[in-house]
């Protein structure tokens, strides 16, 4: 293994693109330690940093530097020995700059590895070779399917207390993926690792030469991390309106934003929405250089051909392929908040750049991720932690995607409008094939809107 | 007008996957106009240090051709080195930007705030941080800090929700998914917002070097008379340093943050340009708090500390 070795020149830094990724276990699956051995094998770690967790492992009465201190970063969490929150770390190798978020694995804390995986191109769901599949790992799986992380790594972690042993591997291997792909999951890739003796982590393992597979890192650095532009139509949410009105640019008036998804392009026919009022992009402007191309996830300005009321709040698409436009909203969920949602309740829903008001009409269902995807019908109330389906009435009309085919016009949040709190993140449609639920013999008629035929991202 | 072509990036990547700068770049950008889309008062924390000098980059890149929506607030600790004060003036000058300055300097002076004995400022900055955005009703308040400086940085969100007394509770942040930020308040609570959280040392001197953006020249190697206290390179001047027994040398130096002069240490370096610079840093063994930052030695935990009682 040869990838991260020698010095690191500024020329190779420029020339790396970055990945997103979220890591999900339970408690004692050695989760931090596969971290801190990322971080520390490809020598991202430095010299202060390991120092204080070589302090504070010997106040603990550690022999060896327990690299979990390495993430474990707030005061409770050090008190605790327990990760409470969603921590980011950094790091990098030649090829790659990533971005990691490190997400808690206790059952209570699902809503962090909600917020870890929304925003990952990659999920690292980790196992316990002992114990192989556990509920917990079928919450994470599912967590993944949910948040439609585009690639997911099943890291089958402390091979060497099962004695290195091939079979054992490749039954858990075997399960996850069955397990996955009922889900929807499209791709498992599934490494054996001993986080602690640092195989397949970074270096390969020199005692599972049955393993021909990349080693995690090496797999981190080749996953592809852009989704296919031409397979998914552009979508561009207006969050700003630039008007310098100077006597330099008198006229000027562009529509500040970020590409979510696809291609633009000079002269493509878009539509604005909620309006419908249809348009030409007269001009593109990336940060100061005007180009004939753009596309996600470039934070760009539009001009348009025609003089429309366009603000804050609209969605730019093209009219070949504008979404359409609903006051009715169902979606799969998250409750993110110790108070519970309710049918009826007044919340604002946030939506790509627009806020709306929005009521609770119904709660059809609430999952039990780790059993299999059952449903229980009709739930009095969402709880912290819970997953299930919702139908919202909004105020005003959106441009609401299916989560399936986009994720950050598919996405929303649900927020409390009386003190801001965020109570609820939402991914518009059904989150899993049917077929899931059948398989895990749970009786269950909800419509299936989204389109499951594939992830296009 | 000139077309684009994607770049390339690593051989099993999509013509069309942005650099990671460029990609850094562009959320930034996004969270700026996020910001000036929902809030009234927003106003960006400038220290004339470099981070804030790549906020302000991004900011004008954001808006432009119209100027940048915001103010800028300077906490003067009346310990600045005098390049980066005469750097912040020519810079809001030449972008006529309105400045406020809160100086930590009239609080000990009228009694506010008592000097500490060991003659450190910046932990006198929260007061006269929390008092200008409440006299000035700003809502939105944009610092750059980054999550790789520190570990309880690492778990703050880009929106981070500071009540009346800018007080952080880690425990009862928003969950912040996708790219959507949740920036509602009560009155007198505001956001602090932090479009460099994703940015690491090295990609805050990569973007500068690519943007051709100019700093004060104290982040370069130049001769300087310092002093060494606790294993750091610390300026001589009128704060209060050297005391009796620390004897003031010669040496080549240059800063990798500027802060208040009394606990901001200087590294010693031969890296005068920019591409020295960085090459030092991606060799650098110590992170950019533990070279130069005496502040955050105090204890395990003293970023959190300070964060929770308001610091940025």
């Amino acid at each position: 293994m040869t990838s991260t070795s020698g010095p690191i020149t500024a020329e190779q830094l420029l020339a790396t693109t970055l990945l997103r990724f979220a890591t999900a276990g339970s408690v004692d699956d050695g989760k931090s330690t596969l971290v801190g051995r990322l971080l520390h094998d490809s020598k991202s770690v430095l010299a202060d940093q390991l120092e204080a967790v070589e302090r504070a492992s010997q106040v603990r009465g550690q022999a060896a530097p327990d690299l979990a201190l390495l993430t474990d970063g707030l005061r409770a969490e050090r008190e605790q020995g327990i990760t409470i929150d969603v921590a980011y770390r950094y790091f990098a190798t030649p090829r790659r700059r990533f971005i990691l978020a490190d997400t808690p694995g206790h059952v209570q804390y699902t809503r962090n590895m909600v917020t870890g995986a929304s925003t990952a191109e990659l999920a690292v769901v980790l196992v316990d070779a002992r114990n192989g599949v556990v509920e917990q790992t079928r919450r994470h799986a599912a967590v993944a399917a949910l948040l439609r992380v585009p690639h997911v790594v099943l890291a089958v972690n402390k091979m060497d207390l099962v004695g290195y042993a091939e079979p054992v591997f490749a039954r858990i291997a075997a399960e996850f993926t069955a397990y996955a792909a009922s889900l929807g999951v499209p791709e498992v890739t599934a490494i054996p690792i001993s986080a602690l003796a640092g195989d397949n982590v970074v270096e390969p393992s020199a005692t599972m030469d049955w393993y021909g597979g990349p080693t995690v890192l090496e797999h981190l650095e080749t996953v592809p991390v852009s989704h296919d532009l031409a397979a998914c139509p552009p979508r561009f949410p207006v969050q700003y309106v630039i008007r310098p009105q100077t006597a330099e640019h008198p006229d000027y008036r562009g529509y500040a934003g970020q590409i979510t998804s696809g291609l633009l392009r000079v002269g493509d026919p878009v539509t604005v929405l909620p309006s419908g009022r249809t348009t030409t992009i007269a001009g593109i402007d990336a940060l100061g250089r005007p180009v004939d191309t753009a596309w996600a996830p470039q934070s760009v300005t539009l001009l348009l051909a025609d003089d429309l009321d366009v603000s804050r709040g609209d969605l730019i698409a093209p009219t070949a392929a504008a979404p359409a436009v609903t006051q009715d909203v169902r979606a799969t969920v998250c409750h993110l908040h110790e108070r519970p949602l309710r049918v009826g309740e007044r919340v604002l829903l946030k939506h790509a750049t627009r806020t709306v008001k929005a009521i609770v009409k119904e709660l059809p269902y609430r999952v039990d991720l780790s059993r299999g995807l059952a449903h229980e019908r009709g739930p009095a109330a969402l709880e912290v932690n819970d997953i299930g389906a919702v139908v919202l009435r909004t105020a005003e009309p959106l441009p609401i995607d299916a989560y399936a085919d986009s994720r950050l016009t598919g996405s929303f949040l649900l927020i409390d409008p009386a003190d801001g709190t965020t109570l609820t993140a939402g991914m518009a449609g059904e989150a899993f094939p049917e077929s899931a639920q059948g398989a895990a013999g749970a009786e269950d008629g909800a419509a299936a809107q989204a389109d499951d035929a594939g992830w296009d991202f | 007008m000139t077309t684009t072509a994607p770049t390339s990036g690593t051989a099993q990547d999509s013509p069309y996957a942005l650099t990671h700068l460029d990609a850094l770049e562009s959320e930034a950008v996004h969270i700026f106009r996020e910001v000036a889309g929902e809030f009234e008062r927003p106003v960006i924390l400038f220290s004339g240090g470099k981070d804030s000098i790549v906020m302000l980059h991004l900011a004008l890149k954001a808006f432009a051709p119209a100027a940048v929506p915001f103010a800028l607030l300077h906490v003067d600790t009346g310990h600045n080195f005098p390049e980066v004060l005469d750097f912040r003036d020519r810079t809001v000058a030449r972008h006529s930007l309105r400045l406020h300055v809160a100086s930590v300097q009239d609080y000990i002076d009228d009694g506010r705030l008592r000097e500490r004995p060991d003659g450190t400022r910046n932990p006198l900055q929260t007061v006269p941080l929390t008092d200008a955005i409440r006299e000035h009703r700003f809502d939105a308040v944009f610092g750059g800090g980054r999550r790789d400086e520190e570990k309880a940085r690492a778990k703050e969100r880009v929106f981070s929700l500071r009540d009346e007394f800018s007080q952080w509770d880690p425990r009862r942040q928003r969950p912040e998914l996708w790219s959507l930020y949740n920036g509602r308040h009560a009155p007198g609570e505001h956001v602090r917002v932090f479009p460099l959280s994703n940015w690491t040392e090295l990609d805050v001197w990569q973007y500068i070097a690519r943007e051709r953006i100019e700093l004060p020249e104290i982040y370069f190697a130049h001769e300087r008379e310092v002093f060494n206290r606790g294993g750091m390179w610390l300026t001589a001047g009128q704060w209060g340093g050297p005391k009796d027994g620390e004897p003031v040398e010669r040496r080549t130096v240059r800063y990798r943050t500027v802060g208040d002069m009394s606990c901001t240490g200087a590294v010693d370096s031969a890296a005068a340009t920019l591409d020295a610079v960085i090459t030092e840093i991606a060799a650098s063994r110590l992170t950019e708090r533990g070279a130069t930052r005496a502040d955050d030695k105090l204890s395990e935990a003293a970023m959190e500390d300070r964060k929770r009682e308001g610091y940025f």
